[in-house]
């Protein structure tokens, strides 16, 4: 089994995104996990600023040359920021996917969302049961 | 049978080493009902020199452009093809290999198509072209779904004056699905009028040169399509047309389709042909088709591979841009060669024989008494109303040795008496001379 | 030294547009015998002065330009070419000879039916049998690939359930299909419903019954599944649909190890595509063109795409295209008529022993391979295998060598790899179809090479990583040629 770094600090979600929050911003990225089986990261598209999204709601893709992951809004709030930084070098996602890797940041009204997201601990079972 | 290589022993060992004692026996899966026990209804095996005798027998009672004096095209055009073409794509390495999905082995085919998608970029003003479709008409209905999919509208609006064989080919594609077509109407010199297109028009779709022959104003049709933010997507069903006509990128169209046997592959009643399709590069993941990269290998030397594949039904199954898998490879090598013989002199020169051919064609006509109902400019192809129903003028014609064009009445009843009359290169002044004639009537 | 690819004698060779030079033309013109125009005082702004993208070479240039990049393929004429699935079986030449009589290949699709009596009659005879070898009732010859046909049969059973009013919004498709089927659905407006195969590899009428309900317009199905494998339970399957008022579409990739033998028709398919560059031998052509005829039971006839032909009381043929409730046009013209003239060809060739001989020996084939291979090679599924088989990688977990590393180094031994990571429900899958064209010592020398590759995987393991060795290109950068794609060559580079 290949090792993945799971922080301690943020959400999951099954399709292998992770959350970050501070204040009313939530950080949403790919894990690590999901960098490691979708393999070199060649695109992905993002939402334009300015959209509502729904939990659970596609949003976007991350694509390697012969995969390709939809994401899915892990909490309801407002686009707020884009890493646009992806469109040029969307190997920033294989680099670092928690840190300049990030996809996008949300403004949401209701934080206690998060809660329903999956523990680290719970989405190391996850990781592992589908090894 | 000279195809299969087994002999008898072979069968033996081979059947002995699957540990069967017969080949029907391979066949135990399927249940015993459902066996065939016995022979096919097809007719007994030939010999390679009956075969021929018996194909020679068929193709000799179909009239062909070989062996008379022709004027019909409406999408389908004669044109001499250098023998270079056939002599190249008959190479096995050509003709009896697959889809490139082993670029190392590959890399022949994989560099044609590149030089394809640059020259078709060249050609219709455009960034990136796919490795062909099947033909101009399903080109088109993929060009059309291509533009719901980026403009997310659901009106189409489709120029009265689009081939009707492509116009029916768009209805079957998009039956099923929730979109409206609106058809554009024709103003009196042939060409389409950019009326009826809102904030809900997905594209605007013309063809250029026009069913009927005309030259459209593209810049014009581009420049309502855009006030209203949908798109313009041009079909070409003459491609020859596209060395001497402003290219439809540079006007404004941000979709360019149409079909491409005018390179050099056969007419063959119909098939195979060679869609294409080119577009923005913005628009890059939505075009439908294989597209061929630029890439390096592992000891850095120039390569090219299938890329963007995440777009195709092998990756994304029911959310792909298109189910197509197989395309028209070989007749992209023969439009590819055709081009590369030609060059830029040779095309240039090619456009221009046929627009003159077809200028002295109507130019003779007028002069026998007849009328060419459109003022608007042609390249290759026009219509011209006759004194007589169409069919008796065609049939005359025929028994000359003249095949005289495309009866409109079936597909344009508003016109009359008209044939869409087709010139291209092959046409000499002489059997030009002999088509006014035998069209100007018994009266002339 | 490894199997038989050698060193030949090869060339690099640029693209057209960097041969080019300015003055250099490949073709004359005849002489013009009438005025000449000036396109731009005739056309003014409507023309165009430039063609950027076109090259300036002599016919020569074109020749050895294009034979150079030929020789950079493999091809069925060189080898085994075993792509599963894809039945890279040999073109026999008569059919390229007959398809290029100019009675054929110069005809136009307007001219009238009474001047083409030769093609019509051909197009008659081709549907009949493949309708015979088929068990269909009528065949549309329209469709130019397989994928187009099965969009044209999806329409069909779409329009069939509209005209009874039935709307149906669901399609059933195994989790084993090739993409093309649930995307062929798609485009038809239906959701698509995957249907998991059971643990022998093949589809179980209880899980279809489970997916099966009254909301299900059909199910689509590969028989042989793209393992090889045949669909045992698949007239029972076709009667747990039927019964909920369904219909089965029958994707016909795999119809070559059925011909002779067995007929979809009889299984309780109700329309089905014919893959004729498969089954029938018409060149695939570096890809394509192929063409998909379409068969469909009476009870769908009415809704075949037009026009169709008919042979009219005195013998002659005609166009016929009043179907009541045709689903309409799929192409510009008649198809991918050059296609139909070959596979007509192949099949007046082998006649009814020659179709079910090669059925018969493309099977023997494939069993035999993979007796050879097994051991070497993990068999994910017991079930006895028809014209291909699909093999594993996972007897190499541990050297680092992948399915990938062993088609790459089976290029090394002059062979074009098997169909790879497909089907999709398999791990590591390497699809086998060898078809009937090879002799038994070509298939021995292939399983050589695939037991030496194996062998290999063990020794020296990085050899294989690295393959191939011996190609005018290595491994090719696929991820560089996505991140920042060059589709098109420009003056000065990109």
């Amino acid at each position: 089994m290949v090792k993945t770094e799971i922080p301690d600090d943020l959400f999951y979600t099954r399709e292998d995104e992770w959350a970050r929050l501070e204040r009313n911003r939530v950080t949403i990225g790919i894990t690590d996990y999901a960098q490691q089986q979708l393999g070199d990261i060649v695109f992905v598209e993002l939402p334009e600023v300015g959209r509502v999204l729904d939990r659970g709601e596609p949003f976007g893709v991350v694509e390697s040359v012969k995969a390709v992951a939809d994401l899915f809004a892990p909490v309801t709030g407002e686009v707020v920021e884009v890493n646009s930084a992806l469109a040029d070098t969307p190997d920033g996602v294989n680099e670092d996917c928690y840190g300049d890797g990030w996809l996008l940041v949300v403004q949401v009204n209701d934080a206690s969302e998060l809660e329903q997201m999956l523990s680290p601990a719970d989405y190391a079972q996850h990781v592992k049961d589908r090894e | 049978m000279r195809y299969l290589p087994h002999t008898d022993a072979d069968i033996r060992e081979m059947l002995a080493r699957v540990g069967q004692p017969d080949l029907g026996a391979l066949f135990e899966s399927i249940p015993a009902q459902f066996r065939l026990t016995r022979a096919l209804d097809v007719p007994a095996a030939a010999s390679e020199y009956e075969i021929l005798a018996e194909f020679e027998a068929l193709a000799a009672q179909n009239e062909h452009a070989g062996a008379r004096a022709w004027f019909l095209g409406a999408g389908v055009h004669h044109h001499f093809v250098p023998s270079a073409v056939d002599a190249l794509i008959s190479r096995a390495e050509f003709y009896t290999s697959y889809t490139p999905y082993q670029p190392e082995i590959s890399q022949g085919t994989l560099q044609a198509i590149f030089e394809w998608q640059t020259m078709l970029c060249g050609l219709t003003g455009q960034e990136v072209s796919n490795a062909s479709l099947y033909d101009g008409a399903s080109a088109t209905a993929e060009a059309v779904l291509m533009a719901l999919r980026v403009s997310k509208r659901r009106k189409v609006a489709v120029s009265s004056a689009l081939h009707p064989h492509y116009r029916g080919v768009l209805e079957t594609y998009l039956a099923a699905l929730d979109f409206e077509l609106i058809t554009l109407r024709r103003g009196s010199d042939g060409r389409t009028l950019p009326s009826a297109i809102d904030r809900e028009t997905a594209c605007v779709l013309v063809q250029q040169p026009n069913f009927l022959g005309c030259i459209e104003d593209l810049r014009a049709l581009a420049h309502a399509a855009h006030a209203q933010g949908a798109l313009l997507v041009t079909a070409v069903a003459e491609a020859i047309s596209l060395a001497l006509l402003a290219a439809p990128g540079d006007c404004g169209a941000d979709i360019v389709c149409g079909e491409a046997q005018s390179f050099g592959v056969p007419m063959a009643f119909g098939g195979p042909h060679l869609g294409f399709l080119t577009a923005r590069m913005a628009h890059v993941r939505q075009v439908p088709g294989r597209l061929v990269g630029e890439t390096l290998d592992a000891d850095g030397q120039r390569g090219y591979v299938l890329t963007l594949s995440t777009r195709e039904q092998h990756i994304r199954r029911e959310r792909a841009t298109s189910n197509i898998c197989t395309n028209q490879g070989l007749c992209l090598m023969m439009a590819t060669i055709f081009l590369a013989l030609h060059g830029k002199t040779g095309m240039r020169q090619l456009a221009e024989r046929n627009l003159a051919k077809a200028e002295y064609a109507k130019a003779r006509l007028r002069a026998a008494g007849l009328t060419l109902p459109f003022a608007a400019p042609s390249f290759n192809e026009f219509v011209v109303q006759l004194r007589e129903p169409a069919d008796r003028a065609l049939a005359r014609a025929r028994a000359q040795g003249i095949v005289a064009g495309l009866d409109l009445a079936k597909f344009v009843p508003e016109l009359g008496d008209a044939l869409l009359v087709c010139v291209t290169e092959t046409a000499s002044r002489a059997s030009i001379d002999r088509l006014a004639t035998v069209l100007a009537g018994a009266g002339a | 030294m490894t199997g038989n690819a050698t060193r030949g004698f090869s060339y690099e060779e640029d693209l057209l547009f960097e041969r080019s030079r300015p003055g250099r033309c490949g073709v004359e013109l005849p002489r013009n015998d009438v005025p000449e125009v000036d396109p731009r005082a005739l056309l003014g702004a409507l023309s165009r002065d430039e063609l950027p993208g076109l090259p300036e070479l002599s016919e020569v240039e074109v020749v050895r330009h294009f034979t150079r990049l030929s020789t950079w393929n493999a091809a069925v004429d060189l080898g085994l070419y075993p792509l599963g699935s894809c039945t890279m079986k040999y073109n026999p030449k008569i059919n390229e000879k007959v398809a290029r009589l100019p009675g054929f290949a110069h005809a136009h699709p307007f001219s009238p039916a009474s001047e083409t009596q030769g093609l019509l009659a051909l197009f008659f005879e081709l549907e009949r049998c493949l309708a015979e070898i088929s068990g269909m009732d009528r065949v549309t010859l329209q469709p130019a690939a397989g994928a187009q046909g099965e969009l044209a049969g999806i329409m069909m059973i779409r329009a069939y359930h509209a005209q009874r009013g039935d709307k149906r919004t669901k399609v059933l498709v195994p989790d084993s299909a090739h993409g093309t089927n649930p995307a062929s659905a798609a485009l038809n407006g239906y959701e698509i419903v995957s249907v998991a195969s059971g643990s022998d590899g093949i589809l179980h009428p209880k899980a279809v019954a489970e997916a099966m309900s009254d909301d299900v317009a059909g199910l689509m199905i590969t028989n042989p599944n793209t393992l090889g494998i045949f669909e045992t339970h698949l007239a029972e399957i076709c009667d747990v649909v039927h019964a909920k008022g369904g219909l089965v579409y029958g994707d016909g990739a795999n119809l070559n190890a059925l011909v002779g033998v067995a007929r979809p028709g009889d299984l309780g398919i109700d329309v089905m595509h014919f893959n004729l560059h498969k089954t029938f031998s018409t060149p695939h052509g570096g890809g394509g063109p192929g063409a998909g005829p379409v068969g469909v039971k009476a009870s769908l006839a009415a809704y075949l795409p037009t026009p169709v032909v008919e042979r009219a009381a005195d013998g002659t043929y005609q166009w016929n295209d009043a179907l009541p409730h045709s689903i309409g046009r799929l192409h510009g013209n008649h198809g991918n008529v050059g296609m139909l003239v070959r596979a007509h060809a192949y099949i007046r060739a082998l006649g009814p022993d020659g179709l079910k001989r090669a059925t018969q020996l493309a099977v023997l084939n494939a069993n035999y391979l993979l007796a050879r291979i097994r051991g070497a090679y993990h068999v994910p599924y017991a079930n006895p295998v028809l014209h291909e088989c699909v093999v594993t990688d996972r007897m190499l977990a541990g050297t680092g060598v992948s399915t990938l590393d062993v088609a790459k180094r089976l290029i090394d031994h002059g062979y074009h790899p098997p169909t790879v990571y497909f089907p999709l429900i398999v791990n590591g899958a390497l699809m086998i179809e060898p078809t009937e064209s090879e002799s038994k010592e070509g298939l021995d020398r292939f399983a050589d090479a695939l037991l030496a590759i194996a062998e290999e995987a063990h020794t020296d393991p990085e050899t294989v990583r690295s393959a191939p060795h011996h190609t005018r290109r290595r491994r090719l950068d696929e991820t560089r040629a996505a991140r920042k794609p060059v589709l098109r060559w420009q003056p000065g580079g990109a």
